[in-house]
């Protein structure tokens, strides 16, 4: 079905490094043996020690209410309790927030949504931990008075209630602009949540260790942070929490924050109990605590001038953060800074907002605003096209940002790496827009139930963490006497293959084979104060921190092999397992066994602070990201008019990944972030009755993308390019950036809904998720003759060349 | 009758439990009691697959046959007599991979790895149900093999590939099951006589498992103890276990009765026996009704419709249960048991009301009838959802009409997700009956179904989609079956180059040729 199954292999490696290369080679996941045999650990598959407990949290059945009362008694009578605990049990800080402290671990006095953690049951197994915990819906348990819950972004919005003060960002002078220019656009639009629907639940276990120490094992993208949240809610020293983490069952940026309220948990009872205790949350449970991602709700102006070139806009982004700040802020600033896509927007004022409401707190999750903020400005981009009867492909060209000008991005970056011209070229050619474009037209026009559409959306998306300080990462590596390698860095683990990645980097440096070097779990007792894996950085920094520590092994090898064997220690290489020293061939092993005898340092740790990145979060301006990843996409979809049902018929992607250091880790990268942006965008809808109860929670009412929904034609391909910064081996994240790619096939269905228009200006008002009533929503709006936006013509604007042809349709669309 | 332990086979060993309630789960089970961790917990509803294990079953013939599950819902009694293969099962003797791993390994199909072994399982059972001569499973081979899985980190297109790869290594001995030691194997566990499984359920009640083995057996014990939870495949049941921890009584256990996993087709009547699985039943109704491929390909998952019944889906009278609304419309009987006596009704009068249904204290479903093809029937089957793998019916709809000249001699219009149960359209088909088939009397019957119907909004839609897409599937029926230029499958439904070519049943050919089952 896929073409570039075959260009895994056929890949070439970064030429003339070594002769089985580790990088740039498509090498199988570190664990994919293990996988496949069901033999990889995670944190529920840790042998259990003796007198291990379980534990499961009781939830608030209201949205907002005071607590009065809590009956915890009736809930320890419960068979096989053998201890409850509520907000009074934490000794320390009852906070489980990343930035903000205003994220109870239990809640004390007041439920905040429906969902919420009110006491934890500690019992013999997990089966009567959550049936004693089923006891918090009774109503005599847990006595509460309701308060007013404010469920939706627009009513948290009406009444100006946020987690974060408001961001605002102006460049240049958007009024004048708008409404000086010859056309000016207006509308709305929004997009729903997703829930990150790691295969692998929340969990942690913890283990009481001598002192007030603790062990816990914890499903995280973010150890440091556990081992912080775990050591203020005891009340201990960091350094007495040691967290670790071999690997999880997926993280999606869900196990980034939100894993603290599970380690904090069992943590409290462990800590309690003297025992070790284990919290696993039901699948239910999951989806009823933990943050999603933000949904979002736009207000939108453009003027644009009749070529549709973008000549001023302004942008309202209102954020559901739910009901603390969790990670909002950052979020909302990544989607104001995501706003611009690939496009160059010389005035422009966007607003972000990140609203309060009585629902779970939304999170990270894989793009973290950036989705948002760029999702809308293809929405209008694809308007704007539509009401002036171009082709979207051009308006969207027309619009790039340039190379030597049009290249400052609204937050004051200057784009220096910008390759999406080119890269839209070769997608053009390979995907055949221009005749698919046509064939689609011919098929629509002889179709009366079924209708096609097409779109290409480009994608260029800024690399680090928007705080700077994040941008670090530390490494250890340990070369053992039989030289054999063991590395260890700060970043985790979740399927992304980054210790694949970074296996990689120290086999080539060290020039040993990839089956020489292994990586093991993450541990706050071995590189400390690690940032989260997230923001797509994990290979980028800790790849670079553990390229240093082989580095500095090497040289120290060189200088020992110089003097051994003569010549200049810069002339030593290392590759395919041996030494070439001064017309000397030595095995690594043997060089190992000789300087470890010649008391020489065989392990070493690495550093690595992104340079050049810098972020004024008052002014929200500055230089946030290192470097900006790339990539298109082509989606082709059919839609049924009669019920709103609609299928990926192919989608042709193609990626900026750098110089890649595994094409077939950053190819599966790109994939799955396809299907699951495509998820976001069509089936994964979270659905909230009246009394603000989250009724889409679990597989079988949250539906997430299945193998059907895998296109037959899925032609993924890596753009032939370098990283311009000296990035590791000259690569590029591929984390997050690909999941926008699938704007395409929100916009394919989109263009499909247009298809049943006789009229060619027509937009059709499609929201997101474009589930099948969504789009009969969207093809009914269309009939009744209802456009997604508004278009006005400046008659004090300057007459444009093409100025009668643009009336002419606009007359033809009735506004 | 005995009391018995449960005994099974795995990893090449018997094996022999007792003192744990009968509703523990095979998943539990094996992770907690066995500490197998290989099996993974996604979400313990049947749902995201990440528990699949297959069940062995001698089939009687000497052979076993196959069934991948999901053994989160699955109580570990059912698996008395058969024989359990986790993913720990699968590396061969030499501690290198089975095919079907190392294609994973090759395709790239994991990343974090947490859905593998059961996509590992799903695939295994599928290659051993492959013929080796066939090659290569095909995309919608694979598709329906694998669609209770659910992966979110690969976006399925690596694990296609492993699936359409694992048949290109050459096997060695042991990568294909030997059914027949296994079924001489299995003999060994065979029973003749009830197994009855006393056990002390979370409430700390004493309670009995039964799995009578004759139909007399099983109606006997159903008399005797009316107030005995019914079990057939647990896709429900086990729900009520490990989502509303529910203790279930006293159990009943049907799937061990021969006799009522028959399946029989005379001239008038397929006879469905109750405890024939979804899988094995929609195989043989597709023979007849071809037009069942798209519900029987969307109906739930490999995994659920290996183990959930055509009785069960029908005795559990769900609204949006997809198999009624196609048997309704068909004019399907429900044959009723209790004791020695038997009796038939309509399906479509066998409910009452929202999970009421007219079964007697101590009666059960033995059968279904599905009357055999007529000339001049069309009968078309559809479901809407936002997901076309494993979702659960926002509507679901049935027509059946008669055509005599041109003209409707009768109509059959059946509704999931309408009502409070699966409803016929009687004013609709009233609009229908004697009408010639035209679009106006389409329109007719459309608008009618306003009168049926006064659907609600949920989470799987608004109660305005569902009376619109209501009318719109009945427009697509008239589009599909009107006399002039009737319009194909591919151009009324986006779905058909899926499930046109995963059902190759055609009218007449042999029953159950179209899947393994």
């Amino acid at each position: 079905m896929n073409q570039q199954h075959e260009a895994f292999f056929t890949e070439p490696a970064v030429a003339g490094l070594v002769a089985t290369p580790s990088i740039g080679a498509s090498r199988p996941h570190e664990s994919a043996q293990l996988h496949v045999a069901g033999e990889a650990a995670y944190t529920d598959d840790i042998i259990e020690l003796q007198g291990t407990l379980h534990a499961a949290l009781g939830l608030s059945k209201h949205a907002h209410a005071k607590i009065l009362s809590i009956d915890l008694e009736r809930v320890r009578r419960a068979p096989g309790v053998i201890a409850v605990l509520s907000a009074a049990d934490i000794p320390g800080l009852n906070d489980c927030g990343p930035i903000l402290h205003d994220d109870p671990v239990l809640a004390d006095g007041l439920v905040q949504f429906l969902g919420q953690p009110v006491f934890a049951v500690i019992a013999e197994t997990q089966d009567l931990a959550r049936r004693a915990a089923q006891l918090a819906q009774h109503d005599d348990v847990i006595r509460y008075e309701p308060l007013e819950a404010v469920l939706t972004t627009r009513e948290a919005r009406a009444r100006e209630q946020y987690v974060v003060p408001p961001m605002h960002l102006v460049r240049g002078e958007p009024d004048r602009r708008i409404a000086e220019a010859p056309y000016r656009l207006t509308g709305e639009f929004e997009v729903g949540g997703q829930e990150q629907f790691y295969l692998e639940g929340q969990i942690a276990y913890a283990v009481p260790k001598e002192g007030d120490s603790m062990h816990v094992w914890s499903s995280t993208q973010h150890p440091s942070e556990m081992q912080h949240v775990i050591a203020h809610v005891l009340d201990v020293p960091n350094h007495a929490v040691l967290v670790e983490c071999r690997r999880m069952g997926g993280g999606f940026g869900g196990k980034e924050s939100q894993s603290a309220l599970f380690a904090a948990v069992a943590a409290l009872a462990a800590h309690k109990l003297r025992r070790p205790v284990k919290l696993r949350a039901d699948r239910d449970d999951d989806f009823m605590i933990t943050g999603k991602r933000h949904d979002a709700w736009y207000r939108y102006e453009a003027g644009i001038d009749s070529q549709g070139r973008l000549l001023g806009a302004r942008v309202e982004i209102a954020l559901r953060a739910g009901f603390s700040a969790d990670l909002s802020g950052a979020v909302a600033t990544r989607a104001l800074c995501h706003f611009d896509n690939a496009y160059y927007l010389s005035d422009v004022d966007i607003l972000s907002l990140a609203c309060k409401t009585n629902t779970q707190s939304n999170t990270a999750f894989r793009g973290f605003g950036g989705p948002q903020g760029a999702l809308v400005m293809e929405v209008i981009l694809d308007a704007i096209a539509r009401k002036l009867g171009r082709d979207p492909l051009e308006v969207r060209q027309l619009n790039y940002y340039g190379t030597a000008d049009r290249n400052v991005t609204p937050y004051g970056q200057t784009v220096e790496d910008n390759v999406i011209a080119p890269l839209t070229d070769e997608l053009v050619a390979t995907s055949e827009y221009r005749t698919r474009r046509a064939e689609i037209a011919d098929y629509n026009r002889d179709s009366p139930v079924l209708k096609r559409g097409l779109a290409l959306t480009p994608v260029k998306f800024g690399i680090s963490f928007n705080v700077p300080h994040l941008n670090q990462a530390g490494a250890l590596v340990h070369v053992y006497r039989d030289g054999s390698a063991l590395v260890n860095h700060g970043g985790t683990e979740m399927g992304q293959g980054l210790n694949t990645k970074v296996a990689q980097v120290v086999a080539h440096t060290l020039g040993i084979d990839l089956l020489r070097v292994r990586v093991t779990a993450t541990d706050t007792s071995k590189v400390a104060n690690t940032s989260a894996t997230a923001a797509s950085t994990g290979s980028d920094l800790n790849g670079k921190a553990a390229e240093a520590a082989a580095l500095t092994i090497r040289e120290r090898l060189a200088a020992f092999a110089a003097r051994t064997y003569g010549g200049e220690p810069r002339a030593v290489e290392f590759r395919d397992g041996m030494v070439h020293a001064n017309g000397h061939e030595i095995a690594f092993r043997t060089l190992i066994e000789g300087a470890y005898l010649a008391r020489v340092q065989l392990w070493s740790d690495g550093f690595y602070a992104t340079p050049k990145v810098h972020w004024n979060a008052k002014t929200l301006t500055g230089s946030p990201f290192y470097y900006f990843a790339y990539g298109a996409a082509l989606s082709e979809v059919i839609v049924d008019t009669l019920t709103g049902e609609w299928k990926l018929l192919r989608a042709d992607v193609l990626y900026d990944a750098g110089r890649s250091i595994n094409p077939a880790i950053d190819i599966g990268q790109v994939e799955g972030a396809f299907i699951q942006g495509m998820g976001w965008l069509t089936t994964e809808e979270l659905w909230w009755n009246k009394d603000g109860r989250l009724m889409t929670h679990a597989p079988s009412t949250y539906k997430i993308p299945a193998i059907s929904d895998c296109p037959d034609a899925f032609h993924v391909k890596l753009f032939d390019n370098e990283n311009v910064e000296p990035s590791v081996f000259r690569s590029k994240a591929v984390g997050e950036p690909p999941l926008l790619l699938p704007f395409s096939v929100f916009l394919a269905i989109r263009d499909a809904v247009a298809a049943t228009s006789s009229d060619p200006t027509c937009v059709p008002p499609l929201r997101a998720p474009a589930t099948p009533e969504a789009i009969l929503d969207a093809i009914d709006a269309v009939a009744d003759g209802i456009s997604a936006v508004e278009i006005q013509a400046n008659a004090l604007a300057a007459p444009a060349e093409s100025e009668g042809a643009i009336m002419a349709t606009l007359d033809t669309a009735g506004r | 009758m005995d009391t018995h332990t449960i005994r099974y086979l795995h990893r090449g060993e018997y094996r022999e439990v007792g003192n744990l309630p009968a509703t523990r789960t095979v998943l539990q089970h094996l992770r907690e009691d066995l500490h197998c961790t290989g099996t993974k917990e996604g979400c313990a509803e049947g749902d995201c697959g990440a528990c699949t294990v297959v069940v062995g079953e001698a089939d009687g013939t000497g052979g076993v046959t196959l069934r991948a599950v999901n053994s989160c819902i699955q109580f570990l009694p059912t698996l008395d007599g058969r024989a359990l293969f986790t993913v720990e099962d699968l590396r061969r003797a030499d501690g290198s991979l089975h095919p079907v791993q190392q294609a994973m390994v090759d395709c790239h199909g994991s990343q974090c790895g947490f859905c593998t072994p059961g996509f590992v399982m799903s695939m295994w059972a599928l290659y051993q149900d492959q013929d080796p001569a066939a090659g290569a499973p095909t995309r919608q081979e694979i598709d329906e093999a694998l669609a209770g899985n659910l992966c979110r980190c690969t976006g399925y297109r690596p694990i296609i590939a492993a699936a359409q790869a694992m048949v290109d290594y050459v096997p060695q001995p042991g990568d294909r099951l030997d059914r027949k030691a296994l079924a001489k194997r299995l003999g060994a566990l065979r029973r003749d006589d009830t197994f009855e499984y006393p056990f002390v359920d979370l409430a700390g009640a004493s309670r009995r498992f039964f799995a009578p083995r004759s139909l007399d057996e099983f109606a006997r014990l159903r008399a005797a103890h009316p107030e005995a939870r019914v079990l057939a495949g647990s896709t429900d049941l086990g729900l009520w276990v490990t989502k509303q921890f529910r203790e279930l009584g006293d159990i009943l256990y049907i799937g061990n009765v021969a006799e009522l996993r028959d399946i029989e087709a005379d001239g008038e009547v397929l006879t469905i026996g109750a405890a024939a699985s979804l899988q094995e039943a929609f195989a043989a109704i597709a023979t007849d009704y071809p037009e069942v491929a798209e519900i029987w390909q969307r109906f739930a998952s490999v995994p659920i419709r290996n183990a959930g019944t055509l009785g069960g889906n029908v005795a559990n009278g769900s609204p949006i249960g997809d198999s009624m609304p196609a048997l309704i419309a068909l004019g399907a009987q429900v044959v009723l048991r209790e004791g020695t006596r038997s009796r038939t009704m309509p399906l479509d009068a066998f409910y009452l009301g929202y999970q009421k249904t007219a079964l007697n204290p101590g009666e059960f479903i033995a059968a279904i009838g599905v009357p055999r093809p007529t000339q001049d029937l069309s009968f078309r089957t559809y479901k809407l959802s936002k997901r076309y793998d494993s979702d659960i019916s926002a509507v679901c709809a049935a027509f059946a009409i008669h055509l005599s000249n041109g003209h409707i001699s009768s109509a059959r219009i059946a509704f999931g997700g309408m009502a409070a149960t699966p409803k016929r359209a009687a004013a609709a088909e009233a609009a229908l009956i004697g009408a010639q088939w035209s679009e106006q009397a389409a329109r007719a019957a459309m608008d009618a179904l306003a009168v049926d119907y006064q659907p609600l909004t949920d989470m799987r839609a608004s109660d305005r989609y569902r009376a619109k897409t209501a009318r719109n599937l009945l427009y697509r029926f008239w589009l599909e079956t009107r006399e002039e230029k009737p319009l194909d499958m591919a151009n009324v439904n986006v779905f058909t180059p899926i499930f046109t070519s995963a059902s190759s049943a055609e009218p007449g050919t042999e029953p159950g040729a179209a899947t393994s089952a």
